[in-house]
């Protein structure tokens, strides 16, 4: 369970965020939805331990994640970026591979180079793997950082859960790697993780997300499951747009359809 | 064995082979042309114990006192100031990091234009007290305050900033460059070339008490610092995203900093600057062998202690007739086209 305690942030006189409070549930994709500014990506940097919250705590596996001691917390929380520069030119599998160095004892064991083969496979990228970083399309490097995160809580830790936040995981990729990266969230959700996701596609939220936050102005202006969330009041409200749920013949789900809002 | 850790281990011998044997030509040529390879082999096989032929004084004394420590000390500041050029260029994530930026050098170089220009006069009492000693310890200490300075400076909450440290250090450089060029103004003409030649480097004020001097700061700085390569590699991919593997990175640049000032001021207190050596020497490794810091940080100080070796060969062939030529126009003479033409050659194959 990662829990979020009357959260703020500010930065200089700019409240970002106010008032957060939940928690993400281990073996559920969340989806954080919201406009731009809305302060998505400061809520997952809090969570990431990035930033520290003005007030209220972030708790995980029982204690502040301040307190954590920051190699252990390591091995359990892993987060996509939203840009993926590389400043040197690594082959694809070493930059894979420094998923694992938060669980080195020294160098590098058989078990970490099989984790690391594993997720190259896992992101089709064996091809690529001796391929230099810098040489890939924004897309391909994009799965490679899913890859190295993922490498990095590739398994269970001895006790509790692990988390995964992925900021804007589907920017850049193809409709086919967008959803293969939301089965791999979820697939790791399945097997106990706490997985937080920032999207803007509501459809794909509807697809593949479970639960749903919704930020406006920095506050909470919705959570729950992702089906009642999503309700055509909110969305038209939230993201200044027309909206329409229509049922899908054979799908639990409903498709939501967006078109711009009439000038009044 | 896996295959990184062979090629690791044969890059670094290669390298290691490749320094001995310039050392054993560095120290096989000079004016006194009776003292060659032979000799000085000979020389050293007696200290070691490892011969009890008698030698004559004076070619003892050529090979112990002009030929090793000119060698060793080629050695030394070769190795500290391209390993400093690598831990620098990693930390900032830019490969045009020297270690000009974070100040060592234009510290280093105030204190010395200080001295020798206001030794005579204003600062006689201090450099009267302090002899010989006084340029290298005024350098060391002009290098380390200004370091000191903007690694302050540029720290937010107790964070230092990197972008803000790059720009704090090209104004505080450009400060130095000031005060630099006010003391150059003031001074005579004997002074004026006292200062040039400073600047443009020498291995020929060696004696083993600054040889010693150097190693006592660098040395230790040069077997800590490859402790931080795997660290230098997670912060490859941006302080954030160090930061969720773990990393502990204000601690990793804190030390970075602190490591490379020391060994860049210890040696530029000795030698003057030599430039171009902290900027190239990576940058071949990197091309040759790639970025990995495990190999890059080792494979620098190498690289860095043979081409100094090279140059300094260089300098005292090229003179002819003269006493030698300064070191640091030989690093950028020869330095920066082979530089030029591996760059070119990287850019045809597209790794840019």
């Amino acid at each position: 369970m990662l829990t979020a305690y009357q959260l703020s942030f500010s930065r200089g006189n700019r409240l970002i965020l106010d008032g957060i409070e939940g928690s993400l549930r281990p073996g559920r994709v969340t989806a954080m939805l919201g406009s731009n500014g809305a302060g998505k990506s400061t809520l997952l940097k809090l969570f990431a331990g990035e930033l520290t919250p003005n007030n209220g705590s972030i708790e995980f596996g029982g204690k502040s994640i301040s307190q954590w001691d920051s190699r252990e917390l390591a091995q359990r929380r892993a987060v996509l970026p939203q840009e993926s520069h590389l400043a040197f030119a690594f082959p694809v599998r070493e930059v894979v591979m420094m998923g694992r160095f938060p669980h080195l004892q020294g160098s590098e064991a058989p078990h970490d180079r099989e984790i690391g083969d594993a997720a190259l496979h896992k992101l089709e990228l064996a091809a690529l793997a001796d391929r230099p970083y810098p040489t890939l399309s924004g897309g391909e490097k994009q799965r490679v950082q899913l890859a190295r995160v993922l490498a990095q809580i590739w398994e269970p830790p001895a006790s509790g859960h692990r988390y995964l936040l992925l900021d804007e995981p589907t920017a850049g990729l193809d409709l086919a790697h967008q959803h293969a990266t939301l089965q791999a969230a979820q697939e790791w959700a399945r097997a106990g993780a706490v997985v937080l996701a920032v999207l803007h596609d509501l459809n794909l939220a509807m697809t593949y997300a479970d639960d749903a936050w919704v930020l406006e102005n920095g506050r909470l202006a919705a959570t729950g499951p992702v089906e009642e969330v999503l309700q055509a009041p909110l969305i038209e409200r939230v993201f200044q747009v027309q909206a329409e749920l229509l049922p899908r013949p054979g799908h639990a789900r409903p498709v939501i359809l967006i078109e711009p809002r009439l000038s009044k | 064995m896996n295959s990184f850790t062979q090629k690791r281990w044969l890059v670094l011998t290669a390298l290691a082979v490749t320094v001995l044997v310039l050392a054993l030509i560095s120290a096989s040529y000079g004016p006194y042309d009776k003292v060659r390879a032979g000799e000085v082999l000979q020389v050293l096989a007696q200290k070691t114990g490892l011969s009890h032929a008698t030698i004559d004084e004076t070619t003892t004394n050529v090979v112990m006192d002009l030929r090793l420590p000119r060698v060793a000390l080629a050695i030394l500041a070769g190795a500290a100031l391209a390993m400093a050029g690598a831990a620098l260029q990693g930390l900032f994530r830019n490969p045009l990091a020297d270690p000009a930026l974070i100040g060592v050098s234009s510290g280093a170089a105030l204190g010395a234009v200080v001295v020798i220009v206001l030794g005579g006069t204003v600062l006689h009492g201090v450099v009267d007290v302090l002899g010989v000693f006084a340029l290298p310890l005024a350098a060391l200490g002009g290098g380390v305050a200004v370091t000191f300075l903007i690694y302050n400076l540029a720290k937010i909450e107790g964070r230092t900033h990197v972008a803000l440290m790059l720009l704090t250090g090209l104004a505080i450089n450009a400060l130095a460059g000031s005060a630099i060029g006010l003391m150059v103004y003031l001074a005579t003409d004997e002074q004026l070339r006292a200062w040039t030649f400073w600047s443009l480097g020498s291995l020929s004020k060696a004696g083993w008490r600054e040889i010693g001097a150097v190693a006592v700061l660098a040395v230790p700085a040069m077997i800590v610092l490859p402790n931080f390569a795997r660290p230098l590699n997670a912060l490859t991919l941006g302080e954030a995203e160090a930061h969720h593997l773990g990393v502990p990175v204000q601690h990793v640049k804190r030390w970075l900093i602190f490591l490379s000032a020391s060994m860049v001021g210890a040696t530029v207190a000795v030698c003057g600057t030599i430039g171009f050596l902290g900027l190239a020497a990576p940058h071949l490794v990197r091309l040759a062998f790639g970025p990995d810091h495990r190999l890059l940080l080792p494979a620098s100080a190498l690289l860095g202690a043979a081409l100094l070796l090279l140059a300094d060969i260089a300098a005292r062939a090229g003179a002819a007739g003269f006493d030698e030529l300064p070191i640091g126009v030989i690093t950028a003479l020869v330095g920066a086209p082979v530089f030029l033409a591996l760059l070119l050659r990287a850019r045809k194959k597209g790794e840019f």
